[in-house]
Parts: structure tokens; C-alpha cells; sequence
């Protein structure tokens, strides 16, 4: 590989080594916590799991989107969204102890389900094959159109041709449909299904956006360690990032309206079997991780996003998209785990160790692969047509 | 009244130079600024940020109004609702609390989204001095093609280091289609 775009290898070989060593060590614990918890060991899984999906994902739908639409803002991180792409298959291995733990984490799985009249009326959906099916479907939906622009992208070091870019368009237009059709679905399989007497039809959607909330913010703060060494060093200016920067206020301005959707929605209806997801989270604890969730993923990123400085200034758009991050988890968290308090008598929001080996554990071995796949191919693609419009001021 | 005069005795507003191409422009704009002049206008058929950032402009306030015009909006459009539905009409609907803050959100929205806007056009207005129906650089003829596919930079006599004779040099060093006198 010589190329003028070159990745930074030797940085990012070392960085890939502290993160293999950290991930090893917490995901050691995770594992050493298996053994004395392990109903908490892998309900901390699917969070972690979901969290890693969704940076994945979010980066998969930022790229369909980019190829979709060639803005010359995506070019300079699309290869950086594609090497993401690229960890589906490790995050499709990770499957494998949610299916493992399905009985402990999923009520609707669990020995004494089929009691409950609702439960039995929703399991030609909610059945132990079938999810695991399915899951495995959507993983081999994704990561077959992440393979095929992958490669086109690839051509373009070597190829210059026209025809390549408006082939990836093409691909990515049904691509995208399929990608938000998929997510839905498997967000009613991996996250809604957890309380399965309740619903909305919003819930598919806000993951989607979750997912891109997650996705760019992840690039951002890739970008801006790319941004301070050779070879991007001259290349990413101010003006890629205020790009960055507006997109991602307009996904947490879209993450928000979902929510606030799906609120007033449910408030209207005021049915009882909706109403449970926010009288569970509004109680105890729990309410201080909803006031924490719409101050720190909507009020203050969204305050901090109208600025054209912030934007433009990459280290604090970087800070930005770090607090969401944290922020993506919190969210995943809050959907997630107040299905387990019930029948314990507890609302009370308690965060376990496991929580957070699960998430440093996954998310070290996850970065590794990442950073793996980042020094593979140069970081722009060489004759893409719209490099130089993405270059210049 | 201009301490200055144009060729033919009438007085002068300033200089223009016309360009046919933004880069032109963008590099004149520099010059003129290294030449220690700063009452300049600098107009083109788009925006081009180059452009705003050549002349240095000043930062606009109008952010600041349309935010000002919104927090007005969501506080009185919630206030309204609040008024109305709590103090002096409460009535049960459904067995809902009075201050139903969930349903009174996306009228407040809309509140603030009308009072933003009206903010930010009568704002936008106000800060250009809109309307203004007479600006001496119409008085140059060309200078309806910065409304096609021309770019012009004008130096005013408002600068306080004005010289008609340096900045006609500076301008013809920038290499404009044409240098024009401007009438005031």
C-alpha cells in the first residue's frame, strides 16, 4: 500500500494493543462475574452488545446515506465509516451469548412465560428460534451490503471510474430501506420484547436514530484523532467539521422528537399497558437517569451545538460527541434494564459492576478490530470524483 | 456631503471594481484589507463564505434576536396555556391534571417557532436597514450583473484613511474587468 492517504499504522497498531489489552482484562472480569452472577452477567451483555451494534450500525447508515446523497462532507470519513462496517461479522459473534442467555434476560423466554395468556398470543413472534433466526438475518442482510460498497470503495484506490460511485448509490438507496426496516425489527427482538407486554410504534424508529446519533459521534471523535497526524493532518479543515458538527445536532434534534413523540403519544392515550414504561422510569432512581437522558442527550448537546465555534472547533465537537456517546449507553440502559426489576419488588435503579466490565470488556476487543480494519486501506479513496471538491477550502 | 469628488464634480461614494470570478474577488478583498482599508462592501451573485470572511465582517446579532424571539414564544405560548387551563378555565378532561405540561408542549413549540421567525425576518430587517431604497452603488451601470454572474468590491469614502488615488492603485493591482467612480 503506497498511497498518499496512507493510514498513520504504527500509531494505530499501538493503539490497537492497549485496546486488545484492556478488553481482554474486562472482558476477564466480565467473565469472572459470570460465575457468580450470571442472570446479571449477560443482561449487562445485552447492553454492552447493543451499545457496540448501534456505533456499528449508526456508522453503516451515515455511510449509505453519504453515498447515497454524495455530499463531499462524508468522503473525508467514509473510509473511516466503512472500517466499522467491517466489525458486523465480530458483533454478529457476538450474538451468540445473547442467544446463549436468552431464558435469563428475555421474560417472554423465560420457564414460566407461557402462563401468561398475552405472552402465548405473541409467540409465533417471540420464540427461541425464531429470534435467533432472525438475528442472525438481519446480521446477514448488513453485513452483505456493508461487503459489496466495501469493495466498490476499494476499486476506487486503483480504478478511476465514474461508474463506480453511481453504483454505489444505487446499492445504497435499497440498502438504506432495508437498513431501517431491519433495525426496527430487531429493535422490537432485542429491546422491546424485554417488557413483552408493552408497545409503540415509535420504539423502531428512535433506535434507528439512536443508532446515527452513535454512529457519527464515534467518527467525530475518530476524526479528530485523525485530524492531528499526517496524512489528514492538512485535510480535515474546520469546514469538514461545522459539517459534522450540524449533522449531529440534527440527529439528536431527531432523537429528541422521537421521544418526545412517543411521550405525548402514550400520555394522551393514558392505556395501562403503555403507561408502565414511564412510571417505571419516572420513579425511584430511576427518575434521576430520565432527567440525566433529556439534559444530557437533548438540552446541552443541543445548546452546545447551535454555536458555529463549537462546531468549527474539533476538540470540543469531539467533547460534544463523547458526552453522547455515554449518553447512547445511559439511553440503552434505560430501555433496557427497568424490565428486570419487576416482581423483586425493587425500582430502584443499581448499577452493577458487571455494567461496566461488560461495556470497557466488548468495547476494547470491538475498538481493536476497528482500529485493525482502519490501517488496512488508505484513509481517502484515491479517484473518487468528488475528492477534490472534498478538499478544497 | 463626500470630502471627495468624482471626475465629473459630483461627489464621491467610493470605488468599485468588477471581477469575473469569486477568487478574483476573495484575493482583491485581502489586498484591499492589507492596504489598511475597511469600509468595505463586497457583493456577489450567492453567498460565498470566502467572501464574508475576506472583509472581515462583523458577527451578526440577529442569532441572538431569533433567540431572544424564541424564548418569548416558549415561555408565553406555555404561559397562555398554563393561564387558561389552570387559573382561570380548569376543567377535567379525562381525569387529567390541569397543568397537563405534556399536552401543552407542542402548541408551545409552535409558539415558539412563529415568534422565532418573526424574529429572525423582522430582525434580519431591521439589522440591514431594510427598506432602503436608494444605495448609491446602483449608480454605477454594470453593477446589475452582481445579480448575474459578476463580483464587485467597493471602497467607501466613509474609511477614515480614504485616498482616491491609492485606492484606485491598490484595486488595479487585483486585476478587475474595470474600475468604476461611485456617485453618491
Amino acid at each position: 500500500m503506497n498511497h498518499q492517504f496512507a493510514p498513520p499504522r504504527q500509531e494505530l497498531a499501538t493503539l490497537e494493543r492497549r485496546a486488545w489489552l484492556v478488553g481482554v482484562i474486562a472482558s476477564l472480569a466480565t467473565g469472572a462475574g459470570f460465575f457468580l452472577d450470571h442472570t446479571q452477567a449477560f443482561r449487562s451483555y445485552l447492553v454492552a452488545w447493543l451499545f457496540y451494534v448501534g456505533i456499528a450500525l449508526g456508522c453503516y447508515a451515515v455511510a449509505l446515506l453519504h453515498q447515497l446523497t454524495r455530499g463531499a462532507w462524508g468522503l473525508m470519513i467514509r473510509r473511516v465509516l466503512g472500517a466499522a462496517t467491517r466489525t458486523l461479522p465480530f458483533l454478529l459473534l457476538g450474538f451468540l451469548p445473547v442467544v446463549l442467555g436468552l431464558e435469563e434476560v428475555f421474560a417472554w423466554a423465560g420457564p414460566e412465560a407461557l402462563d401468561d395468556p398475552l405472552v402465548r398470543q405473541k409467540a409465533w413472534w417471540l420464540n427461541e428460534s425464531g429470534f435467533t433466526f432472525r438475528g442472525v438475518l438481519y446480521f446477514a442482510i448488513w453485513i452483505f451490503f456493508a461487503w459489496v460498497l466495501n469493495r466498490m470503495s476499494l476499486k476506487q484506490d486503483v480504478l478511476a471510474s465514474d461508474k463506480l460511485f453511481r453504483r454505489m448509490q444505487a446499492v445504497s438507496a435499497p440498502a438504506l430501506v432495508i437498513y431501517v426496516l431491519t433495525a426496527t425489527a430487531a429493535s422490537v427482538d432485542w429491546l422491546m420484547s424485554l417488557d413483552p407486554h408493552w408497545y409503540s410504534s415509535l420504539f423502531g424508529i428512535a433506535f434507528v436514530v439512536g443508532h446515527g446519533v452513535a454512529g457519527l459521534a464515534f467518527a467525530i471523535v475518530i476524526a479528530l484523532y485523525l485530524a492531528r497526524r499526517p496524512p489528514l493532518k492538512a485535510e480535515l479543515k474546520p469546514h469538514h467539521f461545522h459539517d459534522y458538527g450540524k449533522l449531529l445536532l440534527a440527529f439528536v434534534m431527531l432523537w429528541t422528537y422521537m421521544q418526545l413523540s412517543q411521550l405525548i403519544i402514550i400520555w394522551s392515550g393514558n392505556l395501562p399497558e403503555e403507561v408502565t414504561f414511564y412510571l417505571n422510569r419516572t420513579e425511584g432512581g430511576w427518575k434521576w437517569l430520565t432527567i440525566a437522558l433529556v439534559l444530557g442527550h437533548f438540552a446541552l448537546p443541543f445548546v452546545l451545538l447551535l454555536s458555529r465555534d463549537l462546531k468549527r472547533d474539533s476538540k470540543k465537537l469531539a467533547w460534544v460527541a463523547v458526552l453522547l456517546l455515554v449518553m447512547r449507553w445511559f439511553d440503552l440502559y434505560w430501555l433496557a434494564a427497568p424490565a428486570w426489576g419487576h416482581g423483586e419488588g425493587t425500582h430502584g435503579l443499581q448499577l452493577h459492576w458487571l455494567d461496566l466490565t461488560a461495556v470497557v470488556g466488548l468495547g476494547g476487543l470491538w475498538l481493536a478490530l476497528f482500529l485493525r480494519e482502519l490501517a488496512k486501506r488508505p484513509l481517502l479513496p484515491a479517484f473518487e470524483p468528488f475528492l477534490n471538491e472534498a478538499l478544497e477550502e | 456631503m463626500s470630502r471627495f469628488k468624482t471626475a465629473e464634480g459630483k461627489n464621491l461614494y467610493g470605488l468599485m471594481a468588477e471581477f469575473d470570478s469569486p477568487d478574483k474577488l476573495v484575493a482583491a478583498c485581502y489586498s484591499a484589507r492589507d492596504a489598511g482599508f475597511r469600509r468595505l462592501g463586497a457583493y456577489t451573485p450567492y453567498p460565498i463564505e470566502a467572501v464574508w470572511e475576506a472583509i472581515d465582517h462583523h458577527r451578526s446579532k440577529l442569532p441572538l434576536i431569533v433567540l431572544a424571539g424564541g424564548l418569548i414564544g416558549a415561555i408565553g405560548g406555555f404561559m397562555l396555556q398554563y393561564w387558561t387551563s389552570v387559573e382561570v378555565y380548569p376543567m377535567n378532561i379525562g381525569g387529567r391534571p390541569f397543568n397537563s405540561w405534556v399536552a401543552f408542549i407542542v402548541p408551545a413549540f409552535e409558539t415558539t417557532i412563529l415568534c422565532a421567525s418573526f424574529a429572525a425576518v423582522l430582525g434580519m430587517f431591521a439589522l440591514n436597514k431594510l427598506p432602503h431604497p436608494y444605495h448609491p452603488a446602483f449608480n454605477v451601470e454594470r453593477f446589475a450583473e452582481a445579480s448575474r454572474d459578476r463580483y464587485f468590491l467597493l471602497i467607501t469614502t466613509k474609511d477614515p484613511d480614504f485616498d482616491p488615488v491609492r485606492a484606485r492603485e491598490v484595486l488595479e493591482r487585483t486585476h478587475p474587468v474595470e474600475i468604476n467612480e461611485v456617485e453618491e
